[in-house]
């Protein structure tokens, strides 16, 4: 499992669930981020690049400059 | 490094989340700041971050690097006097449309014209977020705002190509959709010895989206996906079909020399003409 969601931070805006080329993502009841597929994520970081709320992350590393 | 531990080493501690609303991309454009201030490698305490007022320049404030949250417009004099005072520093400046192109466009084209080694981000939303959605130097002709219910009849600046008449030696546009391009013309802008424009196109939801009838904050992404043009084809449009369309990528690169090296010139010289 490579997504890590802060709940706290999302605003439900749906930018992640729009870009999202799997269709992992979906906004749940409370208008929050939730995964709907976790096992069809390809780790592509479409939607923790454009998360204006830092709400959804990859945890895998990032390439050292 | 992990993502998250990146935007934590450049965020200020318990920030998050920050005040914007919900899917205004001023989140995106400052991930992409501090990507690209992750790629310098450069000490956090050797930048200087500086903005005027305005929904964007509210950055400073969650980033945890040397930051002024200044004045209306006068983020630019503000950071003039901090290169100036410490040429060593790097200093970004982050603002607005209206905050640089309205009530600070005249220390914009001089702070252009010094070619004084700043990075200014400009988060280009086409209006006064902040203050209710006013239309602001940037706001496309026929656009509506809430000064112009019936649409804009003014002629909105291309700023790059200001930039570049007052004297710039660097001016990119980026935008929020095409975030990764967007950490790469930051790098580049904070790389260039001068003063370095990098225009992000933004997208408020708020307070332009809903009066102009845009859509929901994916919709104005996606607006920005299907209209941005690398800078080398839009140049190959005919008129027409810029006219639906806007350039981005690096659009201005020059050699010039830089205030601050031409001012430490000038103390040296003081110093020894004038014998102390
Ligand atoms: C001297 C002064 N005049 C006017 C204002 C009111 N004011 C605050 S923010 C703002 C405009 C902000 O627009 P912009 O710079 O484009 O930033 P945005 O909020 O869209 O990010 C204005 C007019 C002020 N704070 N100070
Ligand atoms: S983009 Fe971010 S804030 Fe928006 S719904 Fe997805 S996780 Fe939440
Ligand atoms: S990393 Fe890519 S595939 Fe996985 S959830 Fe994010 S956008 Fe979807
Ligand atoms: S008013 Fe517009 S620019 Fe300001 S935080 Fe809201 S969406 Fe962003």
């Amino acid at each position: 499992m490579s997504l890590k969601i802060i709940e706290a931070r999302c605003k439900g805006c749906g930018i992640c669930v729009a870009f999202c080329p799997k269709q992992v993502l979906g906004i749940s009841e409370i208008e929050k981020v939730k995964i709907l597929n976790a096992s069809a994520c390809i780790t592509c970081r479409q939607c923790e690049t454009r998360c204006p709320d830092f709400a959804i992350f990859i945890t895998e590393p990032v390439p050292t400059p | 490094m992990f993502m998250e531990q990146l935007i934590e080493k450049y965020f200020r501690p318990g920030r998050l989340p920050h005040i914007w609303c919900p899917g205004c991309a001023n989140g995106i454009i400052t991930g992409a700041l501090v990507k690209a201030i992750y790629r310098t490698g450069l000490d956090k305490d050797n930048i200087a971050v500086v903005s005027g007022i305005g929904c964007s320049s509210r950055a400073s404030g969650y980033l945890d690097f040397n930051t002024v949250h200044s004045a209306h417009g006068r983020a630019l004099p503000f950071a003039t006097g901090i290169k100036l005072a410490a040429p060593q520093m790097t200093v970004i400046v982050i603002t607005g449309d209206g905050d640089a192109a309205a009530i600070g466009g005249n220390h914009f084209i001089h702070a252009a014209r010094r070619n004084i080694d700043l990075t200014v981000l400009l988060y280009n939303n086409n209006t006064y977020g902040m203050t209710g959605g006013q239309y602001s130097p940037l706001t496309p002709t026929n656009s509506k705002a809430s000064t112009a219910p019936y649409g804009t009849v003014d002629r909105p600046f291309d700023l790059a190509a200001l930039a570049r008449g007052a004297g710039a030696t660097f001016a990119a546009r980026g935008s929020a959709f095409h975030a990764p391009m967007l950490v790469d013309l930051i790098l580049s802008g904070i790389r260039h010895k001068g003063f370095s424009l990098v225009e992000a196109v933004a997208s408020c939801p708020i307070s332009y989206g809903r009066q102009n009838k845009l859509g929901d904050a994916p919709a104005m992404l996606k607006w920005q996906r299907d209209h941005a043009v690398p800078a080398a084809a839009y140049e190959k449009l005919n008129d027409e079909q810029k006219a639906d369309k806007f350039p981005i990528g690096v659009l201005h690169q020059a050699d010039a020399p830089e205030y601050t090296e031409e001012y430490a010139k000038i103390i040296a010289r003081a110093r020894k003409e004038g014998g102390h």
